[in-house]
């Protein structure tokens, strides 16, 4: 077993016999000269095991809480969307992305959490359904957890089908989902109409609504409660990535048989999964539309769903920090080419009536984008990243 | 080494067991029976449903006919991940690693059953997930040792080269705590030096844990200089049982593996 040692021992590599968990005393004590090496394995399950990655992760932090006080308000809703449509995406990493369950119906989960906390939090006045409790600790859970057991609803599907046959089944959730919305228009307003969104109200502070007296704006409060909730979803969705449950579902992904002969019960551990990502997507269908106030039956289609998938992919799939990279990447796209792009390039209308337009070059980007990823790096914005650290980590040698 | 036959309740019993596919005979009343601490050989050539025998002490297949026992108690129709859960581990023929993960990940896998955390306390890492993790990772860590892969533990395993994905499918079914272990031509495709590592780390695996175990194996020095008894399959149909030099001279077996003898 003789393995040269690299430079860094972060790779854990070490020999030293590891300090049991009562051993404080060890988690303090390092080897003289060689303070990144690794006693014990606490240090080395935690979730930012080295010194640069908890700063990083720190700066990257307080450089998001920052922004508030950088950008206009308009960038911080864009932003703060982009924050809820990463929580979405997360939970679709967890099925597609460790899990390898192809899933096109997480427009019908964000459908779904968007509904039930509206009409949790509506206006019982109101022409649409509403119980009035405005409090988000009890709509936010609800609205998880009603998508979940949808989640578990379909999971039987999910269990006895893999690949194109699962994506072809979940799309026609969508489609149940986008008529049923349209046609029950006592909870959703009905076509073209919509209803108020549910009320962002935190043990009665309502986020959605600046008093003259407040030093922030509406926008500025919107963009740090979504800020904080995605940290909350991600922190819990890579516990939950490194885990007995993520490497169960990296399991059943990479080869079910073997799964199975590691006594992983199949049809659990991809109901799980299926429960588990519902949730992200209730959650962030609740929130979603809390920045805007009002939303339409239409907004649950496939584009949606497409557009989740773009982030985890873009992103990289199995990945939290890629997800949520990808998430900001394709729900910024718009917003970028709109402030950088266009005013760039003068032969790019603004106005939708003439050719090009900024519109068209959106949408013309964002199908290259996904074309590119797939081709050149399958791995995501994660795959660049890890490309570029290696790169640094050698320099100025090439290995 | 071996325990002499009846002295000991036998670990695994397979009793007059039929396996077919549409017409094809698979496995044809094949019984078999492997005692504590015991090596026990299936051979046979292709094609001869040693596989298949596999398939069906794990759980996969479903005998149309006869009985398996394992530690006395019938195992027959059972899910695979339940066959697993009372202790039978395998590897596989073609290797069937988590190819994403990691070594580490890999072993750690191959104990998921014995960790016994949920989904809430997952998401927390508090408490009980991260002493078990670390509880667990331990266990893992001997298992590296054990079989000598201490400079690959962070490696994607579909990295590594094949024999070494050989030895961390061995040690994931180590993982297990198995009561016995299926090994599926466990030194397929390897050169002498692979094959002679491998050799040691299953006479370890008998003497050292204890564990009984079969093998499937193609290689014939290797199962004559391991194995207590042969099984000797052919068609499905089981030729004959015995130590490994009354395996080699058998007339039957001979007549399987070289053909008739020229008139």
């Amino acid at each position: 077993m003789s393995t040269t040692l690299p430079p860094k021992t972060e790779d854990g590599s070490s020999p030293v016999a590891p300090a049991t968990p009562t051993d404080r005393r060890a988690k303090r004590t390092r080897l003289w000269g060689r303070p990144a090496f690794f006693q014990s394995y606490e240090q080395q399950l935690a979730l930012f095991d080295t010194w640069s990655k908890r700063v990083g992760v720190a700066v990257v932090v307080v450089v998001g809480f920052a922004l508030t006080q950088v950008f206009s308000d308009d960038i911080l809703r864009s932003l703060a969307l982009a924050f809820v449509l990463a929580i979405a995406a997360l939970g679709l990493n967890m099925v597609t992305g460790l899990a390898g369950q192809v899933s096109l119906g997480h427009a019908f989960f964000i459908g779904i959490g968007a509904y039930t906390a509206a009409a949790i939090s509506g206006d019982p006045e109101a022409r649409t359904i509403g119980y009035g409790i405005e409090e988000m600790w009890i709509w936010l859970p609800a609205a998880g957890l009603v998508a979940a057991v949808f989640g578990v609803i379909v999971a039987p599907i999910a269990t006895r089908l893999r690949g194109l046959y699962l994506a072809i089944v979940t799309l026609g959730l969508v489609f149940l989902g986008e008529h049923v919305f349209r046609e029950w228009s006592s909870l959703t307003g009905g076509a073209g109409v919509g209803r108020s969104a549910a009320e962002p109200v935190l043990f009665g502070f309502d986020f959605s609504d600046a008093g003259s007296d407040s030093m922030f704006t509406r926008d500025q409060q919107m963009y740090v409660l979504m800020l904080v909730l995605l940290l909350v979803f991600a922190l819990a969705a890579r516990n939950i990535g490194r885990s007995k449950v993520g490497r169960s579902f990296a399991a059943v992904r990479d080869r079910d048989m073997a799964a199975e002969m590691m006594g992983i019960d199949l049809p659990r551990t991809k109901t799980l999964a299926f429960a588990l990502s519902s949730f992200y997507a209730g959650c962030a269908g609740g929130l979603l539309y809390t920045i805007t106030g009002y939303f339409d039956p239409g907004s649950f289609n496939l584009l949606l769903s497409v557009q989740i998938i773009a982030m985890v992919l873009i992103g990289g799939a199995g990945t939290v920090s890629g997800t949520i990279a990808g998430a900001l990447f394709v729900a910024m796209l718009p917003t970028i080419v709109r402030n950088l792009v266009a005013p760039n390039l003068t032969f790019i209308s603004t106005l939708p009536s003439e050719t090009p337009n900024v519109f068209q070059v959106e949408q013309i980007l964002y199908g290259l984008l996904i074309v590119v990823f797939l081709l050149f790096e399958p791995r995501g914005l994660f795959g660049i990243w890890v490309r570029f650290r290696t790169y640094w980590k050698s320099w100025p040698f090439s290995y | 080494m071996s325990v002499a036959n009846g002295s000991a309740s036998p670990v695994l019993e397979l009793d007059d067991v039929h396996l077919s596919f549409a017409g094809v005979k698979a496995v044809n009343g094949v019984s078999l029976h492997v005692d504590p601490g015991e090596l026990f050989a299936i051979i046979g050539p292709n094609g001869a449903g040693k596989t298949s025998l596999f398939n069906v002490m794990s759980g996969v297949y479903r005998p149309q006919q006869g009985a398996v026992r394992f530690l006395g108690e019938s195992v027959l129709g059972a899910k695979p991940s339940k066959i697993a859960a009372r202790g039978v581990a395998r590897t596989f023929q073609n290797i069937a690693l988590f190819e994403h993960l990691t070594v580490i990940d890999n072993l750690m896998l191959g104990r998921h059953q014995h960790i016994g955390y949920g989904p809430a306390s997952a998401i927390l890492w508090r408490g009980r997930a991260r002493r078990l993790e670390v509880e667990h990772r331990r266990h893992c860590e001997e298992i590296v040792d054990f079989l000598e892969l201490g400079s690959w533990r962070h490696l994607p395993v579909g990295l590594l080269p094949y024999g070494v994905q050989k030895r961390v499918e061995l040690g994931r079914a180590l993982a297990m705590e198995p009561k016995l272990l299926l090994l599926d031509e466990p030194v397929a495709g390897m050169n002498l030096e692979e094959t002679e590592d491998m050799a040691r780390f299953v006479l370890d695996i008998r003497d050292e844990l204890d564990v009984p175990i079969i093998m499937v194996e193609h290689d014939m020095g290797l199962v004559m200089d391991l194995a207590d008894r042969v099984l000797v399959v052919d068609f499905g149909t089981p030729v004959t049982t015995g130590t490994p030099a009354e395996v080699q001279t058998h007339p039957e077996v001979v007549r399987a593996y070289l053909g008739e003898e020229a008139t």
